[in-house]
């Protein structure tokens, strides 16, 4: 179980870590928000989980009502998330940011 | 003020018809079912987050969760159908373990993507729009969530009529849209 959590941990900081950088290496606002709202989400998914298989080691009640807890925090990170996401790229569309695309480069527009 | 003429409440649900209209002050045109729901529900989340039994809490928890019952009692289920709440929600669990599947699959090709040295030849961000078949608020909710769930692609906008528009990161991305998904959708709402 220990190992377990220990892999699904290391894999959820690896998303972290993919979500930082694809952040800083995406060309314009658009494109940076992919790594920013869903690679955090499933780092978030994966680590919360390990979490929970931690904490219900023993599956005693208390145990088992914070491994609850912790999954009740993915639910809602899963909810937020997307309409987190969705409402900034509104923001950017009523501002009126164009997307970067393939041929148009920066300074040619 | 002409607003006040029955179309004023148009979400208030209409009575059930074994109730009898009329039936019990406040309780008339609003079944009970949707705040029982929100009761059990709401009390089901104070029971694991306080995690004490004794009847201090438990007395303190009923009182909370029946305050937000009779506040926000109609907020929680939109639709009027009760019937088919059992069915959507047994239809939705099938659901998210596929929808986490596919987060999987398509986070793992961003995270490509993200370490690719040749990143900015591999992405081609484009919008792109699809005319939706589902018509309930509930359904496209889902579907606008899952999509922006599903890494590479981010709802931006859904129009009244059902017209999404969806920012994908690149041609493989756009190219899955809307597909499976939708279908996936639609079964779980009977649409």
């Amino acid at each position: 179980m220990n190992i377990l959590a220990t892999v699904l941990l290391i894999c959820g900081l690896f998303f972290f870590f993919g979500g930082a950088v694809g952040i800083l290496r995406f060309p314009d606002f658009y494109s940076r928000l992919h790594p920013a709202g869903k690679l955090d989400t499933m780092g978030q998914l994966s680590s919360m989980i390990a979490m929970a298989l931690y904490a219900a080691q023993d599956l005693s009640l208390n145990a088992i009502l914070t491994a609850l807890k912790i999954m009740l925090i993915v639910a809602f990170v899963f909810i937020t998330s997307p309409t987190a996401t969705h409402a900034i790229v509104d923001a950017g569309v009523r501002a009126g940011l164009l997307p970067w695309s393939r041929g148009i480069r920066r300074g040619e527009e | 003020m002409t607003v006040s003429t029955p179309t004023g409440n148009l979400r208030t649900p209409q009575a059930p018809p074994g109730q009898a209209p009329g039936s019990g002050g406040h309780a008339k045109r609003r079944p009970l079912a949707p705040y029982l729901l929100t009761f059990c529900v709401s009390f089901a989340t104070w029971l694991v987050l306080s995690g004490k039994f004794d009847t201090f809490h438990l007395s303190l928890g009923v009182v909370a969760c029946l305050i937000v019952a009779y506040c926000s009692g109609d907020m929680l289920l939109a639709t009027t159908d009760l019937r088919s709440l059992p069915g959507q929600w047994y239809r939705f669990a099938i659901y998210i373990p596929w929808l986490l599947y596919q987060i999987f699959v398509a986070n793992i090709h961003v995270m490509r993507l993200v370490f690719h040295p040749r990143m900015l030849q591999l992405i081609d961000p484009q919008i792109i729009r699809f005319q939706t078949r589902l018509r309930s608020e509930m359904a496209r909710f889902v579907l606008a969530n899952s999509i922006t769930l599903t890494p590479g692609t981010i709802t931006v906008y859904v129009s009244v009529i059902g017209t999404f528009t969806v920012h994908a990161i690149d041609e493989e991305c756009a190219r899955a849209l809307p597909g499976e998904m939708e279908a996936k959708v639609a079964a779980i709402f009977g649409e």
